[in-house]
């Protein structure tokens, strides 16, 4: 931009991504509209689906789980100046190493194998993102384009090992076995009832207080940490980095990795917390749903959570409203994620100008 | 050599800019500019960088449109506001960095814009005949078909001046055209310039070197924040002169200080040769030494190597060859990134403090830490703590007088002064044997001005060798005890304050090694 | 298997990849387009899918093939001038904007097609007018059954739609256009440096503008040819990564007209052998793994890309929104 346009904080990190998410969801009104049904009783739908009942709360905060992870995925990236695209291949390969752990471990009790299984997740995703890493460092190719193709890799290596060799045998169905009691975590219901509280029964499991935990480090990791100083400072100003003794080069790679780690994590939620067998696409579409995320979020933890349990109650209500109103599928969510990163990241000048406008004009009016 | 002086009897002057005024924000770039450039002539205009000149060229070039003022060309009042409208009227620009496509061929990029027709194959016919004749007109000889990429500097040059010649300009401008230039294509250019003018050309050359300007041109223009100066005959005036206008007298800054308590030899530069990414040469052997308890002041027109010597000294690029050593140890080889250097005390206040000081976008407690992150007093192992380097800042806050006393307010919202405090306070409270020093009160205000140099001085009283690289004569003479000058990548002279003057440093800074006055 | 039979099997191959190159050229020339001015493009995908839905949609409806592909052009250059104005006028990151338009493409015509045609998704089938038919050169029955030359004429040179000539049509154009033309040495120029162009007095804007929107209408063709020509209808996210497929290609061409054309044959040519190859045992190597195949682009364009087998270079300002500098 050739003017940065200055707005106070608090209107850029809330008012801001706020607006976006409202045009983004004027537009995909008239679209619901231009189907021929009803936006606002749409949007009732929508809502009572998504927090109307203990079961569909815990639908929404399962959603919002994947979205955390590959939100923060996105967000921590972002803070080193890097465009991670390639969350999808970084869940699939975080899934695949999550599987690999599970197969040939599960014979061992739950303490050994679960943490081995989220630790494989979290390595397989971080080695996919840090070849990209690696060669924009060492061979000048752009992380982007690695990364896009990095995704096609891992979708096509996983099918392989899935049809040729992890398969479970004599199924027609590309999957793994289901693996043993002992590698799945458990369902947030199962464990809340162990403690003698009753929450209704929905897919939310011990995954959701990872995303917590996993939130936690990024925003003590990026700005807290000596490390996180190094990313910061390299995203804003890579001259700045140089004069500062800062590596660029070594924390791309290191960015790239824990930005990996988080996106092989939607595998923790999915395959250990749910599937307990590894399948085909079990990312379908979060990964990219996470560039809306931190863009929504302006790349904080907070921001994150709170844009995820907005997409986990799109995909919740979604789903429900797709059944009250069949016209209206779950595909309207991905629409909207579109216009959110249209509104709230490549558009953004769009919504910030006439803000920036309201403002001086305030604050003229003011003195 | 004809000379044209002064207008031709009955000719309107090629070029009469009237009361030229262009503001960017809070900068003035220029106010009140007048300017007549005789048709057929040369016409040199010189300024320090910053006085001005690129603006006013962008005017006339159609880049910009001035705020007020009026172009005559020929006598003609014209509005210019887009190079379109500019080469429309005649005027052809060389711009310094050159706005040529690299990958595509030289009768391309002199094509492009003025292909004559949809389908090249008919205009590129033409243009290779034109070409062949400006090469038969001016001797020059290029290869239509050669890569742009592949050819040496100064024949990409021969295409930019080419690309306005076959637009018909009659009016050329060359934006600093020999700091690119070996001294034998400067010699070239030279002559093709005066080759130009003899068959009716005019020619504008915006340098800062004043031996082009005696070698080259007819008349001279002197620049300085913003203003027009002076115009000169350059057949009447002198370097020392041309000198004198460009560097004016500023506000003269009472700096009172000692006499320096001179310590043993810190810091020793030898033979340092420094190439940038382009692998062009910027620092050619270049040898100095610094002492305990001493400034030293590097003079020079900014682009004459100084940033290259800082930022080599600093380890933020390496240099080719020679050698720097800090109490005989050898910096290069032992301690090369700028993080070893600064564990030796090698501590550095860069030039541009917006692009490498400090991080605008942080607050001013992180940027307080900036080269400092991993130190202990700002939080154990890896951690960083928010309240230590919060508590940090506001005691330095208060040391160096930073307003407004918020540590975490942008670095950004604090106005030049404060800036170059914040990054003042951070690199001297971290102990320097030497500091290395760059333009440190560019866009800086009076008082902030007076503080800094003060405790510049008060460090090297301390016993600090600091180095500083300065574009402000002023701040030199007042705050060296020993002065060097560069030029060209090389030391031209060196000199005390007591034995020296504006008019003598100007002299060396334009590359003028003879002792003037 | 006899020398015939193998012979025969070959033709189909090279048929086949044929075929299913004629929308990576598309979508690979305008990738180029638009690269070459200095816009990335990663959203081809999606403009390639909204062009296929409209297409379907439009032709379903009229019964016209032809208006479908018009349908088709409009849907995509309306994507591709979002894109545009995010990336020119509004300098917003491109491949930020490249990944909405892809997500809204994908969101907006899954949404569409099942509220209006209530099938999951897909549109009505389409037949007879509704589609590019083969168009089949005079004699090509009569001489397919001439050994070697007949099926190459009846089968390779005969027998594809109205749109694959038009892929090859757009190849040759693109070429010409760009080595040749006034307005392509402009838009090779602006995606090397956009400055030399502005300061020659030609708009940059204005040239963006023009090869997004070139972009827009051959993503269209792209579009139309899966929808009207290779199936006879639209599905859901019918383009099944062709966009991506399109933008390794273009790598490989290192940005050129011919080698796109070229690159996208090989690509086509594998896909058609991971299809031939589904299941089959290969006497002595046993079940050659499919997806070895189809990862084959991406992996090639990694290695490309990372410099270890020559080298491609993207034109120097792709990416970059312009901006006037002093």
């Amino acid at each position: 931009m050739s003017t940065p346009i200055e707005l106070p904080k608090w209107a850029d990190v809330s008012l801001v991504p706020i607006l976006a998410v409202i045009v983004a969801f004027l537009v995909a009104g008239l679209v619901v509209l231009g189907i021929g049904e009803n936006p606002v009783k749409a949007t009732v739908l929508l809502i009572q689906g998504a927090l109307g009942s203990g079961e569909g709360i815990g639908y929404t905060l399962y959603y919002a789980t994947n979205f955390i992870f590959t939100g923060l995925a996105v967000a921590i990236a972002f803070h080193a100046g890097l465009f991670n695209i390639g969350g999808e291949g970084q869940a699939t390969m975080g899934g695949l190493g999550a599987a690999l752990i599970c197969l040939n471990l599960d014979f061992l009790p739950w303490y050994i194998v679960l943490p081995l299984a989220i630790l494989g997740a979290m390595a397989m995703g971080a080695l996919w993102a840090f070849i990209p890493g690696y060669l924009q460092v060492k061979r000048g190719s752009h992380v982007v384009i690695t990364a896009i193709m990095f995704n096609f890799l891992a979708a096509t290596l996983v099918v392989y090992l899935l049809v040729n060799v992890i398969g479970k045998p004599g199924s027609m169905s590309p999957e793994t076995r289901v693996f043993a009691a002992s590698a799945h975590l458990p369902y947030m219901h199962e464990a809340l009832a162990y403690f003698g509280i009753k929450i209704p029964k929905s897919p939310l499991n011990f995954s959701f207080v990872l995303a917590l935990l996993a939130s936690a480090f990024v925003w003590i990791t990026v700005w807290h940490t000596k490390l996180g100083y190094a990313i910061r400072t390299v995203g804003h100003s890579p001259t700045a980095a140089t004069y500062a003794g800062i590596s660029i080069g070594r924390i791309t790679l290191i960015t790239m990795a824990m930005s990996g780690a988080l996106a092989g994590m939607l595998a923790v939620n999915e395959i250990l917390g749910v599937q307990g067998r590894l399948l085909l696409e079990f990312s379908s579409g979060y990964g990219f749903i996470g560039i809306a995320v931190a863009l929504m979020g302006r790349a904080h933890p907070v921001g994150i959570i709170l844009a995820s349990i907005l997409f986990g109650m799109l995909y919740q209500g979604g789903t429900e409203l797709s059944f009250e109103m069949p016209r209206v599928t779950r595909d309207m969510i991905v629409a909207i994620s579109g216009l959110v990163i249209l509104f709230a990241g490549a558009l953004d000048g769009l919504i910030r100008r006439p803000v920036a406008g309201v403002f001086a004009r305030f604050l003229k009016s003011g003195a | 050599m004809p000379r044209l002086t002064d207008t031709v009897a009955g000719h309107a002057p090629a070029i009469a800019l009237m009361g030229i005024d262009k503001r960017f924000g809070e900068v003035r770039a220029n106010s009140n500019v007048n300017l007549t450039v005789a048709s057929g002539s040369v016409h040199g205009i010189v300024g320090e960088n910053g006085a001005g000149k690129s603006t006013l060229m962008s005017i006339l070039y159609g880049f910009y449109e001035a705020d007020r003022g009026t172009i005559h060309i020929h006598g003609n009042e014209v509005r210019i506001r887009s190079p379109k409208e500019a080469i429309a009227v005649g005027i052809g620009m060389v711009h310094q960095h050159f706005m040529l496509v690299e990958p595509l061929s030289v009768i391309d990029n002199v094509m492009l814009g003025a292909e004559g027709g949809a389908i090249l194959a008919k205009g590129e016919a033409q243009m290779r005949s034109a070409l062949a004749q400006l090469a038969e007109t001016y001797g020059l000889v290029i290869d239509p078909d050669a890569i742009v990429g592949d050819l040496p500097v100064g024949l990409q040059q021969r295409v930019e001046i080419l690309k306005a010649l076959v637009r018909g300009a009659d009016i050329l401008i060359l934006d600093e055209p020999t700091a690119v230039l070996t001294p034998d294509e400067a010699e070239q250019l030279f002559v093709l310039l005066r080759t130009l003018a003899a068959q009716g050309k005019t020619v504008i050359l915006i340098t800062h070197k004043l031996n082009e300007i005696m070698a080259v041109t007819d008349h001279v223009s002197v620049m300085r924040r913003g203003e027009m100066v002076a115009t000169l005959t350059t057949a009447e005036t002198s370097p020392a002169q041309l000198a004198d206008q460009m560097v004016g007298r500023h506000v003269l800054l009472d700096v009172s200080k000692g006499p320096a308590k001179l310590g043993p030899v810190r810091l020793s530069v030898e033979h340092l040769v420094i190439r940038d990414a382009h692998s062009s040469l910027r620092v050619k052997d270049v040898s100095f030494d610094i002492r305990a308890g001493e400034i030293l002041g590097l003079a020079g027109v900014a682009g004459n190597g100084q940033s290259e010597l800082l930022e080599a000294l600093a380890g933020i690029i390496t240099p080719t060859l020679g050698s720097i050593t800090l109490d005989g140890l050898d910096l290069i080889t032992l301690a090369p990134t700028p993080a070893e250097r600064r564990e030796n005390g090698v501590l550095h206040i860069p030039e541009d403090r917006q692009r490498m000081g400090l991080v605008p976008a942080f607050s001013a407690a992180e940027s307080m830490i900036l080269g400092f992150q991993s130190d202990h007093a700002f939080g154990t192992g890896p951690l960083l703590s928010t309240a230590a380097i919060q508590t940090h800042t506001a005691k330095e806050m208060d040391l160096y007088d930073i307003r407004p006393r918020d540590a975490s307010l942008k670095t950004a919202k604090f106005s030049g002064g404060n800036q170059q405090k914040i990054v003042l306070a951070r690199e001297i409270e971290h102990h320097p044997k030497v500091l290395l020093v760059g333009q440190p009160t560019r866009g800086v205000d009076v008082g902030a001005i007076e503080f800094i140099h003060k405790r510049l001085i008060a460090l090297r009283d301390a016993g600090v060798a600091i180095l500083l690289v300065s574009v402000e004569l002023d701040e030199i003479m007042s705050l060296s005890d020993r002065i060097i000058v560069m030029c060209g990548g090389v030391i031209t002279g060196e000199r005390t304050p007591e034995t020296t003057n504006d008019r003598d440093l100007g002299l060396l800074m334009a590359g003028v090694t003879e002792r003037a006055a | 298997m006899s020398g015939m039979e193998i012979y025969a099997t070959l033709i189909a191959i090279l048929e086949s990849g044929l075929r299913l190159c004629v929308p990576l050229v598309f979508a690979c020339l305008a990738g180029l387009w638009s690269e070459r001015s200095g816009v990335v493009d990663i959203g081809l995908e999606g403009k390639m899918l909204v062009a296929a839905f409209a297409s379907a949609a439009a032709a379903g409806a009229t019964n016209s093939a032809l208006i479908g592909l018009g349908a088709g052009i409009i849907a995509s250059i309306g994507f591709a001038l979002i894109h545009g104005f995010a990336a020119i006028s509004q300098r917003g990151i491109q491949i930020v904007s490249g990944v909405a338009i892809n997500m809204l493409a994908a969101g907006l015509t899954a949404l569409v097609g099942n509220a209006w045609y209530n099938q999951g998704g897909r549109t009505t089938p389409l037949e007879g007018n509704a589609r590019f038919q083969p168009l089949v050169w005079p004699g090509a029955e009569a001489i397919d059954q001439t050994p070697i030359i007949g099926p190459i004429y009846a089968h390779l040179i005969s027998g594809h739609s109205a749109l694959a000539y038009c892929a090859l049509a757009a190849t040759i154009l693109s070429g010409f256009v760009l080595r040749r033309t006034r307005f392509g040495l402009r838009i090779r120029a602006v995606g090397e440096n956009p400055a030399a162009v502005d300061t020659a007095g030609v708009s940059v804007t204005r040239l963006r503008y023009s090869a997004v929107i070139i972009a827009g209408v051959l993503c269209g063709f792209a579009g139309s040819y899966l929808a009207l020509g290779q199936a006879a209808g639209f599905l859901t996210n019918m383009t099944a990564g062709k966009g991506f497929i399109a933008l390794a290609a273009l790598i490989f061409a290192k940005w050129r007209a011919w080698p796109a054309l070229w690159a996208c044959f090989v690509f086509g040519l594998l896909d058609a052998v991971a299809i031939r190859l589904q299941g089959v045992m290969v006497p002595g190597i046993g079940q050659i793994p499919v997806q070895a195949i189809q990862a084959l682009p991406y992996l090639m364009t990694v290695i490309l890309l990372a410099g270890f087998i020559g080298k491609a270079i993207p034109p120097k300002a792709s990416g970059l929104p312009y901006v006037k500098e002093r």
